[in-house]
């Protein structure tokens, strides 16, 4: 069940120049959130911004009743949200989104990440590492751009980096470590997030293959419960002039990667 | 106090009391199922929002066999937004809903973001009228038709409602607008232009609301851009009789019970036990 409260911020860290790492305290939210799940965040009680902020949850500590988040500063909402202090409440709005990662009992299981689209994945590994193999392959643009590397190294059997100009780790995308592998070791499952043309490759890649694949979307979004309609995505099973649409905040973000038209 | 773009109400149960609204006005519901547009559908403007979501809805039969039993468990009005693309559309659409279990309809004759119908009928008096007086004819449950301002003169729509026999107007309806993503050159919705809503309209709808108020005897239904209690306090100082909030909504599930309150809040701090007492009580400089 979502909850609309004020969460203090109990921890704060700057990851990189624009990126910023929040843990707030909320026992109502780390109770019942599940990985892949969202929190929908109002940055300021006036009127503009207007909308909320979704923000993936990084990380959920049920002992501590902590969640946590990791954001980009991209525009007015965001840079609001940065200037935040510890002990500052937040308005949060979650956990929100029906379609959580589905962990089933897959033993082997591969996680593909895409810049700021790695943040989701973090808590699916933690919760899958405890009973299955995981192996994960993150992808950022450039050095620079490398973030929680430690993070995932602790909750996957094998962690690989890549670095789109090769200034950092493996040269190239992510993707291509991912095929290298599972033309060794198939695996159960694949799960991703990230941006669309890495969506677009491992959606094909799966269905070529025939592997169980999750991914999380991202729309704009206006409510993040259901109501505006706004956040659409288009079903794969539906033609192009009779399209039937799902919504991000609600039947997802994580979609069975056949279900859903990238 | 009512709600627009509430979807069916199912959205907002798991936070607030619907019991404590006055009623709900749904989301706009047709003859037939829509698709809806293709995203992106929604984008941020300063102190509001462009949206052109295309109506998606899963048409009225559905409604009626799945939303209305449920919505119907609340202590609330249940207002149908009804919205079609020909005359003849709105006219069996409210035929089913004059046999339905609800307490009125809201005719939407305003929607700027589906290609043919609603926007094409309620830009001129005669095409108001027109429409309105056929729904009339069918309909024998209260009639509200609820204006576009996208037009010069708005008193003229709705004296059109107010000949044609419904029993309220609401206003207003987005204002069509457009976002464009200057690295791209694109505009930032699929559809090219949306429709504006939220506070930065607020003074616009104040507007239309206190010069329809006064070209008309029917109740006014005032909407756009509110928030707050004080909102709706300013808005029935225009004129309105009732108040909406749409996607005020979206700020936090409970905006419209904070609204109330504030409401409350207004009455008490100004000694008014009534709150009609202020309907229209403007004091022009």
């Amino acid at each position: 069940m979502p909850v609309n409260i004020k969460a203090k911020l109990i921890e704060k860290s700057k990851l990189k120049s624009d990126t910023f790492k929040f843990t707030v305290s909320t026992k109502e939210i780390a109770d019942t959130a599940r990985p892949g799940q969202f929190l929908e965040i109002r940055v300021s009680d006036n009127i503009d911004p207007f909308l909320r902020r979704p923000i993936s949850i990084y990380d959920i500590n049920k002992e501590n009743s902590t969640v946590t988040f990791i954001f980009q500063v991209k525009g007015k909402g965001t840079e609001i949200l940065s200037n935040k202090n510890i002990g500052d409440d937040i308005d949060v709005l979650g956990p929100l989104g029906f379609g959580a990662f589905n962990l089933a009992d897959y033993k082997n299981i591969s996680i593909i990440g895409g810049g700021i689209g790695v943040f989701p994945l973090h808590e699916l590994a933690k919760v899958a590492c405890k009973n299955a193999k995981v192996n994960t392959y993150l992808g950022f643009r450039s050095k620079d751009f490398v973030v929680c590397e430690e993070e995932f190294a602790k909750v996957s059997q094998k962690l690989v980096i890549t670095t789109d100009d090769g200034s950092y780790a493996n040269n190239g995308f992510a993707i291509n470590y991912l095929i290298e592998d599972l033309d060794k070791n198939k695996a159960d499952c694949i799960y991703a997030c990230g941006p669309l043309p890495m969506l677009k490759a491992v959606q094909k890649l799966a269905i070529e293959r025939n592997i169980p694949c999750q991914i999380s979307l991202e729309e704009k979004m206006g409510c993040g419960i259901g109501a505006c309609l706004g956040c659409a995505v288009k079903t794969s099973a539906s033609p192009a002039d009779a399209p039937q649409y799902v919504h991000v905040c609600k039947a997802g973000p994580v979609f069975d990667a056949s279900y859903v038209e990238l | 106090m009512l709600l627009g773009t509430f979807g069916y109400g199912r959205e907002f149960d798991q936070f607030i009391d619907l019991n404590k609204l006055g009623g709900i006005i749904t989301k706009g519901t047709s003859l037939k199922p829509r698709p809806g547009n293709k995203p992106p559908r929604i984008c941020e403007t300063p102190s509001g929002m462009l949206n052109s979501i295309g109506l998606q809805n899963p048409g009225v039969e559905y409604f009626a066999e799945n939303d209305l039993p449920w919505l119907r468990k609340f202590d609330t009005a249940i207002i149908v937004n009804a919205c079609g693309s020909s005359i003849d559309e709105y006219v069996e659409l409210c035929k089913i809903l004059n046999t339905l279990d609800i307490d009125g309809v809201e005719l939407n004759l305003s929607c700027p973001n589906v290609k043919a119908g609603c926007l094409a009928f309620g830009t001129t008096y005669e095409g108001v009228k027109e429409v309105t007086s056929a729904v009339r004819k069918v309909l024998d449950k209260p009639l509200i038709v609820k204006l576009t301002p996208n037009v010069t003169d708005i008193t003229s729509t709705a004296r059109a409602v107010e000949d044609a026999g419904a029993d309220a107007v609401s206003l207003i309806n987005t204002l069509l607008g457009m976002s464009i993503n200057i690295d791209t050159r694109r505009p930032k919705l699929a559809n090219n232009t949306g429709g504006l809503s939220g506070p930065a309209v607020k003074p616009v709808a104040v507007r239309m609301v206190y010069q329809v108020a006064k070209a008309v005897n029917i109740p006014v239904l005032g909407m756009g851009g509110i928030v707050t209690g004080d909102d709706a306090i300013e808005f029935m100082i225009a004129g309105a009789n009732a108040v909406s909030i749409g996607c005020g909504n979206f700020i936090s599930p409970d905006v419209s019970i904070k609204a109330v309150e504030g409401i409350e809040n207004y009455m008490k701090k100004h000694k008014i036990d009534d709150i009609n007492e202020i309907v229209g009580t403007i004091q022009l400089n």
